[in-house]
């Protein structure tokens, strides 16, 4: 009775950690899912992806909030997100902790994304816009709807930016199932969010874009900004295919929608 | 006898490949099109993607000296002789900086263009040439844009007249290129200017091909998978593309542009055929057919050849450097303060 009972134990507890870690594991790394490949044997991971989360709103975790057009009722609030930042810790370094405040407390009229400016790296991903890969042997090009940006990943030996730039610069090579690109030479003028949180011209970005499924990816982000953080950090996030028949970028050339919050103020009084 | 057989195809093909340069018909003439098409897959295999397709993929210039329309004085000669073009190229490379010379369009090494590479923007050159024999981009015996219906001129000069006066009340006002909106360099169709920036990248995928321009980073990713337009309500600056292949090119139809996208004053029922051929390992030829009822009373067409280059394609941010309008507009302000005050 006693050992019968004591087996039936062991065997729940057994089975209890093979379940706990099989979850564990299936949560760390989706296992061995192989994605179609392109024509020269890669993963094909074209196609038109999108974030469906509240990253661009804030990273962390946030409750609801009063939008920034109160005019407007409940529509243009901040919807809740548990965020995307492993550990949901943004590791400031005293100096940046106070600017991000900063930044949060004048949002509108700092932020680039209300400017209508070029999101960067990795923001770009986030935004609540499709994004289109196309990849080819030599580079993948991604265009984004928002703004029109667009980057080019160069697939070949790694090459040095001539510049710094908006979007960055970007150098990708396969490991296994995963693209992995390293981008540099990003400018200090982008934001990572609506929040406020942002970095240097130190900014090293790693990304990882791994299929998941057929319509999923899993997204990576390693930030890297020793002038900004104390440590480098991660956010990871689903990417869900645009399954829609017929699914296309439209154009959002947001200039047009910005104009009025940078020149509106030097528009002719009207002389009556 | 077989060696003869075998030069004389050599030679046979070689014409067929130069005539097919210099004369390979505009989109819209479908019939000489397609026979002629046929003659580029013989003359010249274009490499193919994984995916089995013509490979247009690499960094490509639009630059040439021929210019858009055809020189008066030339009636209605459609090409060059090689000699012709030889003393041509020799005149331009020859000339003082800024000097013009008829038939040829000098582009960046015109007087007024502030530039800053010497390969792309002119300044040397050495490096400035014809890239086909046409006399003009504009092909056919007209060698010009026929002349704008009177409804059309009336449209435009109705704009114009509205805008008088009013050029710096607001951003509103201001050109689309001013405003990082639509720059000359990106509209479409492309055609060669006075300009830098103007790279064009290629980058395919399976079941799309993907056209970056270095200027403003403008970004056309086509579907080549048949599919029709969106529906006619979504008006773009840029209208919206379709692709598919038609043997070894790339036919790209292009339709809801909206009412302000103008390409030398259509309206919004410009109907637009690309085609895209490559002619050899560096020459892609470009071609479009323009259409609009409402502005011009027939389609016309020209032809491009386009040359392959090296980049890299930088980054082009317009709108986030654009400190123009503000000045532009702060300037206008404060001059009618002045007045006001002039006047008081």
């Amino acid at each position: 009775m006693r050992s019968w009972l004591s087996d039936s134990v062991i065997a729940a507890v057994t089975a209890a950690v093979v379940l706990l870690l099989a979850g564990t594991l299936g949560h760390a790394q989706t296992p061995a899912y192989r994605a179609p490949r392109t024509g020269d044997g890669k993963p094909n991971l074209n196609g038109i992806w999108q974030a469906l989360n509240t990253a661009d709103w804030d990273l962390q975790g946030h409750a609801a909030a009063k939008g920034p057009a109160p005019s407007l009722g409940a529509v243009f609030a901040v919807p809740p997100g548990l965020g995307v930042v492993e550990g949901d810790e943004i590791p400031y370094l005293p100096a940046a902790a106070a600017k991000k405040k900063q930044n949060q407390a004048n949002w509108t009229a700092l932020d680039p994304e209300a400017k209508c400016y070029l999101p960067g790296v990795p923001r770009a991903t986030y935004l609540p816009y499709p994004f289109q890969i196309v990849q080819s042997q030599q580079n993948v090009l991604i265009s984004y709807e928002y703004a029109g940006a667009v980057r080019i990943i160069n697939m070949g030996a790694p090459t040095k930016a001539p510049g710094d730039s908006w979007m960055g610069w970007s150098n990708g090579h396969w490991e296994g199932e995963t693209l992995v690109v390293d981008v540099t030479s990003l400018m200090d003028s982008t934001w990572f969010d609506r929040a406020g949180n942002f970095h240097s011209d130190a900014l090293h970005v790693v990304e990882r874009y791994t299929p998941r499924s057929a319509d999923t990816l899993t997204y990576e982000a390693t930030i890297e900004d020793p002038k900004v953080f104390s440590r480098p950090w991660k956010i990871s996030m689903p990417l869900y295919r645009r399954v829609e028949k017929d699914a296309k970028l439209l154009e959002y050339k947001c200039v047009e929608f910005a104009e009025e919050l940078l020149y509106g103020s030097l528009r002719k009084k009207s002389s009556n | 006898m077989s060696r003869r057989l075998l030069a004389s195809t050599a030679a046979l093909a070689a014409v067929v490949l130069v005539a097919l340069l210099t004369q390979a018909p505009a989109a819209g003439q479908t019939p000489a099109s397609a026979t002629k098409a046929t003659t580029v897959e013989k003359a010249w295999t274009p490499p193919h993607t994984p995916d089995g397709k013509p490979d247009l993929q690499g960094i490509w210039s639009d630059n040439t000296l021929t210019p858009f329309e055809r020189p008066k004085g030339l009636g209605a000669k459609e090409f060059y002789t090689d000699q012709e073009l030889a003393e041509l190229t020799k005149r331009v490379r020859g000339g003082r900086q800024g000097e013009e010379v008829e038939g040829a369009e000098l582009g960046a090494a015109n007087p007024q263009a502030v530039r800053y590479d010497l390969e792309l923007y002119g300044f040397d050159r050495t490096r400035l040439r014809y890239t086909s024999k046409r006399t003009s981009l504009v092909v056919g015996p007209e060698g010009v844009v026929p002349p704008m219906l009177p409804e059309a001129r009336a449209r435009n000069a109705a704009r114009a007249a509205a805008l008088k006066g009013h050029e710096f009340d607001s951003y509103e006002q201001r050109p689309l290129s001013e405003r990082c909106i639509l720059m000359n360099q990106i509209r479409i169709p492309m055609t060669p200017g006075a300009n830098e920036g103007n790279l064009l990248q290629i980058v395919q995928g399976p079941g799309y091909v993907s056209l970056l321009h270095e200027t403003d980073h403008s970004t056309r990713v086509i579907p080549t998978d048949g599919r029709a337009h969106v529906p006619q309500n979504i008006r773009q600056w840029q209208g919206d593309s379709v692709g598919h292949w038609e043997g070894n090119t790339l036919v790209v139809d292009t339709t809801n542009f909206t009412n302000q996208s103008a390409y030398r004053g259509s309206s919004d029922k410009l109907h637009l055929v690309e085609r895209f051929t490559r002619a050899a390992d560096d020459t892609m030829v470009y071609q479009f057919t323009v259409e609009d009822p409402t502005t011009w009373a027939k389609p016309w067409s020209a032809e491009i050849a386009w040359t392959k280059t090296k980049g890299p394609v930088y980054e082009w941010a317009c709108h986030e450097g654009n400190t123009m309008i503000s000045t532009i507009l702060r300037g206008a302000r404060v001059e009618e303060e002045a007045a006001q005050k002039k006047g008081k």
